[in-house]
């Protein structure tokens, strides 16, 4: 039997990130159905919250990040769909390859999904509630990265677990709504500051907290990850 | 046995919680500032420590469930869950009836009001979690999993009045607190303490009957293997 | 020579019933084993078990002289389990669900691609896994199984949804298979065609070693 040099932690992480990445750019019907649900959601918040031009402006950081979180919620759940259909995440274990890699890849994969939905919806949400980004764009793609990530992580963990739990359409948003509370906050008042301006230089801290946030639940679902999927 | 500790501990419980809500009501002065109203301090303070102490507790045995699964650990563990959701609960709506007088508003969103709410909800999803799996030994893995996520908020409860400036009061130490209203405040915690050790072992005590009926035995050999 | 597989007093129970109740057992290096019994009768969790996708309940497995529950990070390259489930995405073409395979293997795609070629799925290599028939998908699954050049071959009913061609085909690998020197697991109820391929047997009722 010729010896092979099988791919390290990474290594494995990264071919697996584009597997994920390559089978949502296959399905991705799916992918724009879920930027048309999140911009279904904006238009649906924008509604909901009234006319009120002013207030729109002021609530436009929270209605992306509600939208983007709403959307999360479909987006985690079919990422472990795909992985049950022929048992795919079973014969990536026995590969073998690292659970841990195989959250990194999954996590990663998911977090790009959603940084797309919300780069789709900002410009629409320019539109609707009148505003642009004071800050600079650069700013703001970074807070939709660190929130789209700070989703990602906890959101992976747990839609493992859902994916085999009855009742796993309530069971995801239900676990994960309160656990993303500080990063979705952080990330909305980043974002608003993003739109606003920032004279006392609050967004330090909030984009401290949504660092903190990432810090610590990539660690604890990299740690954690392999409990849940292996037995 | 068990059941007669349980039983003595019970009615050791009524005598204290009976004891300490007198002391709390009627025998300590009511406060300077705020009047009799200050009085829900003696139940709404111990009832929210049982229930970060659960919090705590749970996460411990989380951990080890991780290292070393017995089903004493899961059910622990379990117990654990229920009680601090109980008590925060019940902590929560006592601090909203004092916030009323006090603040004029019976909730508001500072950094401890909003950690124990997210806390209490994620507890009640760790519950739920249990129910809608069916397989026992998974399902004690993954609310271990889930258990030890939703602990990191545990700390951020009880450090957030020193890390933000909030509406909530900063702990006090028993230094600038009337000697009398420490008194009834110690007895209260050792009542409420009492009430946690009952619960606490008649809820065990479910979750391990419960973990028994799950199982059957393991087989016995039989005589006419190959 | 040592023993591919020791079961020692190995059960499995899923909720309240007991897939495995107790189960002994020794296959040396290079032997072929028989897995007979009725569905239900834990032919899949013993091969589920094997191929270290679980552990078991209680007792012990050894698997080339390694407990299969701590070294199964060293044992997994070694296995290779053809079972119910494809272990394909519908959604990738037969090459690029073969192809990550190889390189989780550490294998050059080449091997991948010589595979199917090997197998007649080089015609279809480029399609989408979605499109293709049962049989082809088996055909697809055999590709990843010998990718991994398995010391120890797990057959799960190989024979299922497979024309006389194919069942000769399988008999074929299977061989192949044993004259390379791995030790193959066949669980199948089609006794007739597995019993010349394998030098054991094992018949399950109930989770428990009984008399054929």
């Amino acid at each position: 039997m010729r010896p092979s040099a099988p791919p390290g932690l990474l290594s494995t992480a990264w071919i697996l990130v584009r597997k994920d990445l390559l089978l949502e750019w296959r399905s991705r019907a799916r992918a724009n159905a879920l930027v048309f649900f999140a911009l279904a959601s904006v238009l649906l918040f924008s509604f909901a919250l009234g006319p009120d031009t002013t207030f729109l402006r002021h609530a436009a950081g929270g209605t992306l990040w509600l939208a983007i979180l709403l959307a999360s919620v479909l987006a985690l759940g079919e990422s472990f769909r795909v992985e049950q259909e022929n048992a795919a995440l079973d014969g990536l274990r026995l590969a073998p390859a690292d659970a841990r890699a195989l959250f990194l890849a999954k996590a990663l994969a998911n977090a790009v999904l959603l940084v797309l939905v919300g780069a789709v919806i900002l410009p629409v949400l320019f539109a609707l509630a009148s505003v642009d980004a004071v800050l600079g764009l650069g700013r703001l793609a970074g807070v939709l990265v660190l929130g789209c990530l700070a989703i990602a992580a906890p959101g992976t963990v747990y839609a493992a677990i859902a994916s085999h739990a009855r009742s796993r359409d309530v069971l995801l948003p239900l676990l994960l709504f309160p656990l993303l509370i500080p990063a979705v906050v952080a990330a909305a008042k980043a974002t608003s500051l993003v739109f606003e301006g920032d004279p006392m230089l609050q967004s330090g801290s909030w984009l401290g907290l949504l660092g903190a946030f990432n810090l610590v639940y990539w660690s604890l679902g990299f740690a954690l990850f392999p409990r849940v999927v292996e037995d | 046995m068990l059941k007669k500790a349980l039983i003595a501990l019970t009615l050791l419980a009524i005598g204290l919680v009976v004891w300490a809500a007198w002391l709390g009501l009627a025998w300590a002065p009511p406060d300077r500032e705020m009047g009799d109203v200050q009085r829900i301090m003696y139940v709404h303070v111990p009832a929210m420590e049982m229930s970060l102490l659960a919090m705590t507790l749970n996460f411990i045995c989380c951990v080890a469930y991780l290292f070393r699964p017995r089903w004493s650990t899961d059910s622990l563990a379990e117990a654990f869950a229920e009680v601090g959701l109980f008590f925060g609960t019940y902590g929560l709506v006592l601090g909203s009836i004092w916030g009323k007088p006090t603040w004029n508003t019976y909730w508001t969103w500072d950094p401890r009001l909003t950690a124990m709410a997210i806390g209490l909800v994620s507890y009640a999803g760790y519950l739920a979690l249990r129910r809608f799996v069916d397989d026992a030994e998974r399902r004690a893995v993954w609310s271990a999993v889930v258990g030890i996520i939703i602990a990191v908020d545990v700390p951020i409860i009880y450090l957030s009045v020193r890390w933000w400036r909030s509406l909530h009061q900063v702990q006090s130490s028993p230094a600038t607190v009337d000697p009398a209203m420490v008194h009834a405040l110690r007895w209260n915690f050792v009542a409420f303490f009492v009430v946690f050790i009952v619960f606490v072992m008649a809820r065990y005590a479910i979750a391990r009957a419960r973990r028994e009926q799950e199982m059957t035995p393991p087989p016995l050999v039989l005589e006419a293997a190959r | 020579m040592s023993n591919a597989l020791e079961l020692h007093d190995v059960s499995k129970r899923y909720g309240r019933i007991w897939a495995l109740a107790r189960l002994s057992l020794v296959l040396p290096e290079g032997q072929s084993l028989l897995l007979t019994g009725h569905n239900g009768s834990g032919k899949t969790t013993l091969l589920r078990l094997l191929a270290t996708l679980f552990r078991p309940t209680t007792g012990r497995i050894l698997l080339f002289g390694q407990d299969a529950v701590s070294g199964r990070e060293a044992l997994r390259p070694r296995i290779a389990l053809l079972g119910h489930h494809t272990f394909l995405y519908d959604d990738l073409t037969a090459r690029e669900n073969c192809v990550l395979l190889a390189r989780l293997l550490g294998r050059p795609a080449a091997e991948a691609n010589a595979l199917l070629e090997r197998l007649g799925l080089g015609a279809r290599a480029d399609e989408a896994v979605r499109t293709f028939s049962a049989g082809m998908r088996k055909r697809l699954a055999i590709v990843r199984l010998l990718l991994k050049r398995p010391s120890l071959a797990l057959l799960d009913e190989p024979f299922g949804e497979l024309d006389p061609a194919g069942i000769q085909e399988m008999e074929h690998l299977v061989r192949d298979l044993s004259q390379a020197g791995a030790t193959v697991v066949l669980a199948t109820h089609q006794v007739e065609h597995g019993q010349s391929l394998c030098t054991e047997r094992l018949h399950l009722a109930a989770g428990r070693a009984a008399q054929a």
